[in-house]
Parts: C-alpha cells; structure tokens; sequence
C-alpha cells in the first residue's frame, strides 16, 4: 500500500465515509497494530473513536426543558458579533448569530449553518490551497422569518472588512476575497496557498448577522444600529431582552434548521459578581446551571465540589503558563532601548545555565501542590490539538544535576555561594504579574535556583500594566527588561499557526514596533524561521504537523522558553446539565444542544 | 514637711503610670518589638524552607503558628516581617517628625511672611492624596534606587521617605501652635532680655516644652506607616513578592481565608495589636506630657 493509498482510506474514516473498525482492520492487514492504526487517523484530523467531536444529544424533540440560568461573573454589554471585544461579548452574541462552523472541542470543525465541512474530497478544498467553498444549509431562517442565504454570508464579509465600520473581525476578512457562487454556495479566495483556511466566517470572528436588517448601517452609522441591542439571527434561542452589564434572556426558536433542538425553553446569562461567588452559585447552592471562565484555585473548587451538586468541566485548550528566559541584555542601553536586538544575555547565553534553569523548575509540585486540576505539568509549549503535541521533550526537575552541570561550565561558586564565571554573576530578575499562584510558583523556583547557586530577584506587576501595551511603561511584559519573566499566552485558534509566530524572527519586540512583537523572548533561529515559512504553505496536514512539532522542539529545546503549565478553561455545571464545550471556540459555540438528563 | 523632689520625666513617668491600658500596651509593645528583635536569633528555621508535606497547617509544636500554602514555618516569617514593618514604622515616624518639627518651628518663630508660606506649603501637602502618589514614586524611582542600594532597602527607602514625607503636615502645625504660645510667655521674655540669639531660644527653651504634643503625634504616625506599608503589599506593591512583611502574608493569606483561618489571623493579628497599642501608648504620652491636665 503506497502513501496515497493510505491518506485516502484516512480521509475517508475522517468523513464518515469509512468505520474506524474498518479502518484498523485493513491496516492490520499491512501489519500495523491498532493503536498505530489511531494514531496515523489522528494526523489525518480524525479524532480516535472513543473522543467524538461533539457528545450525542438525546433529547428527542424541540423544547419542554424549562429555564436555562448561566452565569457569567462578567457581564455582556452588546451583542454585536463584529463589535465583541474580549469573550463576554462573544458569548453572548453566539447565543443568537452562528458561524458557517464551528470548533469541537478535539479542534475539528463541527459544520453549523454550512451544509457540510470542505475538504479535498467533497472539492471544498480547493487542491492548490488558494480557496475554499462552503455550501450552506438551504433550511435556515433568521428569527424574523426570512430565508438565511449566500447574500447575508457576502453582507458579512463586506461589512466586517470595511474600515468605516471598524469591526474587531475585520482581521480575519481584510486579506480573503468572497465571492457568492449560487444562492446557497460562497467561495473564499486566497492569494498564496493557505492550509488554514477555516478562519473567515467560522468560530467566533465568523458569526452571521442578517443583511436585511443591516444592510443601511452598514457605514459609519454602524453602531447605531437597533439591531445591535435587539439582535435577530439563526441560533436556536431568539432574543428576549438585554440589559447591558446585566442580564440577557432568550427563548426557543420554533423554526430552528435542526431538528429536535434546542432543549431547554427559555434561558438567561446574568452578569455580575465574582469568580468566587459564582463559583458558589452553581456548585455550592445550586443556584445557576453553568457559570463560566472560574479563575479559582483548584482546594477552593474541590471543597464546594464536595457539596456534590455540580461539577467542574475542565477544558483543554492551548493556553500554557511559561517560563522566558531573556536572549537580549535587558541591562544595557543600545540607542535609548533595554533588552536590545543586537545584545546577548551575559549569562543566558551559555546553554549550560539555561538548561540548568530548566532542571530548576519543579513543575510536578507546581501542578500538584499550585494548579492542581487546572494546570497539568507539561514539557511542551505547543500541547493541543493533540496532532501537534511534540513526544520528544521530557521534564526532569533535579537540583544536582543543575549543580553538576553548572560545575562543567565553569560557573564557580563565590564567597557567597552564588555562582560567577569571567565576572558574571548568576544573578536573575524574574518579573510576572500579581496573581497569587504566580507568586507561589516564583518562591518554589526561586527556592530551587538558591540551592544550585543560583539568586533570583522576585518583582511583581499589576496585571493591568504587565499586561498593558503602554509605549512609555517599562514594567510591560512586552518590553522584558528583565532577566526571566512569566506569564500566560493564549492558542486562539485550533491551528498553531497565529501560535507559533511567536517565535520567528520577524516577530521580534522592540522599539522600532512599539514593542507590539509577538516574539518577547527575542529568540532567533534560522531553522526555526525556515520551518515556519515552510508550514505557511504546506498543505499535507501530516508534513506541517512535524514542521509545527519541529519549531516546539527547538525552542524548548533552547531553554529559552521553560513550560511550566497548560491552563485549560474551567468551568462549573450543575450535575445534571449536559453542556458541550471547546477549548477551541465560544463557551456558547454549540448552546443548542445544551441539555438536562432528567 | 519637706517634699521629694520630682523631675519633669519623673512626673511625666508617674503620670503615665495612671493610664493602666497604657503600660498594658506598653508591656505588649516592648514583648512584640524584643520578639522581632531576638525572636530570630532563638526561633532558627529559615522562612523561606518550602516543604509541601506539611503545608496550611494549622499551628504545632514544629510550626507555632501553622504554615502557609508552601509549607513555610509562619512565625519564623512573621518574626523577619515584623522587623521590616517596624523598621518602617519608626523610620517614617522620625521622617515625618524631624521635618514636621523643622518647619513647624521657623514658621512658629518666624512669622510674617515665611510662616504664611510654610503654612501655605503645609496645606498643600495635606490635599495629596498619599496612595496615588506613592504609587507615582515607586513606579518613578523604583528602579534607579533598585541599581544603588538594591531591591529590598530601594523599596524601604521609598517607603519611609514617602510615608514620612506626607505625615509630617500636623506635626509641623502642632508645633506652628505651641511656638505661636511659647514664644510670648514670660520665661521666653527672660531669655530674650538676658540677651539669647533667636537660635538658643528655640532650641533651649521653646522647643522642649513644644516636643510633648510631638511625641503624642509621633506615635500615631508610627501605626499610620505600619499601616500604610501593609496596603501597599496587600496590593502587590512595595516590598518583593518574595519578603513577608506583615501585609504581604495577609496578601498572600486572603484567598484561604475560609479553610487555612490561622494564616491570616497571625499577621493581622500582629498588625492589630501593633497598631492599637502604639495608639494606647500615645493616649498615655499625651496624658503624662500635657502639664494642664491634672491626673
């Protein structure tokens, strides 16, 4: 059996086309065991059999389910999908307006207001990569009546790429070209080859408002729209009333394009609050259904767990808590900028210390004893979709090993017991922002370092500054005047791609792009930058999983950037609640099939 | 019938002695700055010895005073924090008092113009508001002291400069006062007829029956700087995350509060009975020093 043999039995497993049974029977007939059988269908973006996309919905017909109370400790204040800043908006938008498709929480494409998902074989995909075609569903009505079509997905992509209107989305449209081929089919053209294409008109940036309604605030008078508060879209609640900052109520749509959804009668989202209180809320008193994004450490969840009314659903995502380790002289002034290009760190130059960092960092007791539930250890910076997640890098916390390696460099310990080599002194200013597991995380690490002869200086910063892009403020995380810094970065979307730019050349923060750069660490490597390119225009998910594998390897394998944890979404329901969740979009990106088990 | 003679400190010392909440909080003063002081040299565990296998224990024979998250022995780190919170209630108090006396005093004995000035200044200063601008300075001057005398005394310096720098105000108008009614009564008159310089009047004669109201003032602006170091690492600043200072356990204490009480309780509790008994202290002074009151 060749190679292409094999990618078209994958793929037709991955459209359903083929059973997984099938599959692995076949193949063991080539001599591959099972579980390699799984394997090779997960880099084809098949998720193994025992994960579906999205979990079976039961209830067997539309409504009877009662009140559906969210909550969400911060409040929604339009609902807009193309004005949404930050998540709350997003969220309470999706109830409403549905994408063309969205993300499960495996990072596949689940198909929403889009007849099916494109890929090569239904010809979606195109095969040179340079455009995409979605077919939509034709039995799809606005919440006034009127027939969703082809028109209202053009409307969308005109309004959100216009600069009058100045949408947060516009990111996502302002480089495509949409083209309407037939009432219910659009097309979506690319310049160059592009293997992530499921950007426009999917997930959060791809939410549907009708053009009917529309269509004369589509300028500069945009914001005046009275459907921005009383908004009208194709999700299976419509909308009830809103108070902005506070509460947002919906009902059941009786003419929504699938069958036997949504459960629940009517539904509400109240703002407000605390992650504490809401974590009570739900878990404690049973007061909500679900409250949302729970920011709260892992013995404070357990023990209001413990009231066995509701449960904690824990989702992965790409978020991860690291460690960066300076490549640049944050100590010396070049053309009136710290931590400059042309500079190198005097002691994190020597691979030796930077590994002995590495070894420094207990992340099993910072799991264990930290984050708990919400935060697994990890050895990778690129972890989820499990596809992309490197075998290669392993975690080893060892303070004599650090000791001994630091021995073989020939950084000698002083009078002091801190360590010095051709006067250079092992002595770090390890920044992150005030938050009380960060905090924690510095002592352990701190503590670690002291005893391989190592000091580090402990500072912390607001988050609103750390986190600030103020030009003029030196404490930002992006301008790094200091030694190592700490923080979490966020994968926004189920692709790597927007993820691991953080690290190419290209990237890097500095004065000359206001420190706007996405590579912080100011880390530069040829071969990284060569195995980047080469994924942007790679269209064999199998080849650009290992490019994408390969760019995790070296730069944690350079120590510059030390994993410590992921941080997936958590969040509380009560027991009989079925939500369904990703990682990879909106809280409310599948709400129809949001159910009780009674 | 010959009667003893008494000191002015004697008397002022029987005085004090009337006030019993006063030597009570006295005693408890001098028991919590000696056990900063000494504490240390005989309670030897490091305070930062992390050790997860006994953390947020409540307290033992091992650990008096429990542990925290990380398993770090409370009392060795309440025992190091009360010396830097102390260190900083004293350091700002003698600030605000040095300076509130100095311009107290040339405005009190000058007059005219200056005084009007001074006053005019004085004013000024107490419509800052003191957070904010502590804020200001930290994030100006943080780093320049960080690179000259280091993170942990850069920062104490700031504080007590700027704590000590904006309570100064009602120390300089109490002794603006006390100079105002001295400075005509009769024994200043002698001085002055026997030739005295305007220095030597003040320092020699009005400023020693001036300096009770001071120390009266002084002691509470000893319990304002306590408190005022504690809000600054209850809100993350001041001190590196990695001191516990007083405030910085409360800090780091308020997430647990529910099921880990004991690690919360201690250093507020410290800062409480600082606080309260500086105060009683003060309440004494002012009762053993004021010659018109009869006790």
């Amino acid at each position: 059996m060749n190679e292409q043999e094999l990618w078209r039995l994958m793929r037709r497993v991955r459209d359903g086309k083929m059973s997984r049974r099938a599959f692995a029977r076949r193949m063991a007939a080539f001599g591959i065991t099972a579980p390699m059988a799984t394997q090779l269908l997960t880099f084809a973006g098949v998720s193994p059999a025992s994960a579906q996309s999205v979990p079976a919905y039961r209830p067997t017909r539309r409504g009877g389910g009662g009140h559906l109370k969210i909550l969400y400790w911060q409040a929604a204040t339009l609902l807009n999908p193309h004005f949404a800043v930050g998540t709350t908006n997003q969220d309470a938008s999706r109830v409403f307006h549905e994408p063309l498709a969205g993300w499960a929480a495996d990072g596949t494409l689940v198909p929403i207001l889009a007849a099916e998902v494109p890929s090569i074989e239904n010809k979606g995909v195109a095969e040179d990569g340079r455009s995409v075609t979605w077919k939509l569903k034709r039995n799809v009505k606005w919440h006034d009546g009127e027939q969703f079509s082809a028109d209202d997905v053009l409307f969308n992509y005109e309004y959100a790429k216009n600069p009058q209107i100045a949408g947060t989305t516009s990111g996502s449209y302002r480089d495509v070209n949409v083209v309407k081929v037939d009432d219910f089919t659009v097309r979506v053209e690319f310049d160059k080859p592009t293997p992530f294409w499921a950007d426009a008109f999917v997930g959060a940036v791809g939410l549907m408002i009708p053009k009917h309604l529309y269509k004369d605030y589509a300028g500069a008078n945009a914001r005046e729209a009275p459907a921005n508060l009383r908004p009208v879209g194709t999700g299976a609640y419509r909308f009830v009333s809103f108070a902005p900052g506070d509460l947002l109520r919906g009902e059941a749509f009786a003419d929504y394009h699938t069958e036997n959804r949504p459960y629940f009668d009517t539904m509400e989202i109240k703002g407000g609050g605390d992650a504490v209180s809401a974590a009570r809320a739900v878990l404690q008193t049973g007061d909500y259904d679900y409250a949302w994004n729970l920011q709260v450490e892992d013995q404070t969840l357990q023990r209001l767990e413990a009231a066995g009314r509701g449960r904690v659903n824990i989702v992965e995502g790409g978020s991860i808590e690291f460690i960066q380790l300076n490549a640049t002289d944050p100590n010396r002034e070049v053309d009136g900028e710290r931590s400059h290009i042309s500079t190198q760190h005097p002691a994190f130059r020597d691979p030796a210390v930077r590994q002995a960092m590495a070894l420094l960092v207990d992340r099993q007791s910072i799991q264990n004893f930290i984050y708990g539930r919400t935060g697994p250890a990890t050895p990778n910076f690129l972890n989820a979709p499990p596809r992309f997640r490197s075998p290669n890098m392993t975690m080893e916390f060892s303070v004599e090993r650090a000791n001994q390696l630091l021995d073989q460099a020939g950084w000698a310990r002083g009078g002091d017991g801190i360590r010095a080599k051709d006067g250079v002194r092992l002595k770090f200013l390890y920044q992150t922002s005030i938050n009380a597991p960060r905090q924690r995380t510095q002592q352990i690490i701190q503590q670690a370092a002291r005893r391989a002869g190592i000091e580090i200086e402990l500072k912390s910063v607001v988050a609103s500054v750390f986190f600030s892009s103020d030009v003029g403020n030196p404490d930002t995380y992006g301008k790094f005047y200091a030694d190592m810094q700490m923080y979490t970065t966020t994968m926004p979307q189920a692709d790597p791609q927007r993820f691991m730019n953080q690290y190419v050349s290209w990237e890097v923060s500095q004065k000359a792009n206001s420190w706007q750069g996405r590579n912080i660490v100011r880390w530069r490597n040829d071969e990284y930058d060569r195995a980047y390119r080469a994924a942007e225009g790679e269209l064999d998910p199998v080849k650009r999983a290992a490019l994408f594998i390969r760019m995790n390897d070296l730069i944690v394998g350079s120590n510059h950037v030390i994993p410590i944890v992921q941080r997936p979404l958590v969040s509380a329901s009560l027991n009989n609640l079925r939500p369904v969740l990703s990682g990879w979009d909106t809280t409310m990106w599948l709400l129809r099939d949001w159910y009780r088990e009674t | 019938m010959p009667r003893k003679r008494v000191s002015p400190w004697g008397e002022a010392w029987r005085r004090f002695r009337k006030h019993r909440l006063a030597v009570a909080s006295a005693v408890v003063l001098s028991v919590i700055i000696l056990a900063v002081l000494l504490g240390p040299l005989v309670w030897r565990v490091p305070i930062d010895e992390i050790d997860f296998s006994v953390r947020l224990e409540g307290p033992s024979w091992a650990h008096p005073l429990g542990t925290d998250d990380l398993g770090q022995d409370l009392l060795a780190r309440m025992l190091y924090g009360g010396r830097i919170s102390l260190a900083v209630g004293f350091a700002a108090m003698l600030v605000a008092v040095l300076l509130g006396t100095l311009v107290g005093s040339v405005a009190g004995i000058a007059s005219g113009r200056v005084d009007a000035f001074l006053m005019w200044l004085t004013d000024l200063f107490l419509s800052l508001p003191e957070l904010p601008l502590l804020l200001l300075v930290i994030y100006l001057f943080r780093d320049t002291l960080r690179s000259l005398v280091g993170a942990e005394l850069g920062v104490f310096i700031l504080i007590v400069s700027v704590i000590g720098g904006f309570r100064w105000m009602p120390v300089a108008r109490l002794v603006r006062a006390q100079f105002f009614s001295l400075r005509e009564k009769e024994f200043v008159e002698a001085a002055r007829a026997l030739g005295a310089s305007t220095p030597r009047l003040v320092v020699r004669h009005i400023l020693p029956n001036a300096l009770g109201p001071v120390i009266v003032a002084a002691t509470i602006d000893i319990a304002a700087a306590i408190i005022a170091e504690s809000t600054l690492s209850f809100l993350g600043l001041g001190f590196p995350p990695d001191i516990p200072t007083w405030g910085r356990l409360l800090f780091d204490a308020k997430d647990n509060l529910d099921f880990a009480p004991h690690w919360a309780l201690f250093p507020g509790l410290a800062i409480f009975l600082t606080v309260l008994t500086i105060n009683f202290v003060g309440d004494g002074l002012r009762d053993a020093l004021d010659p018109r009151r009869v006790v």
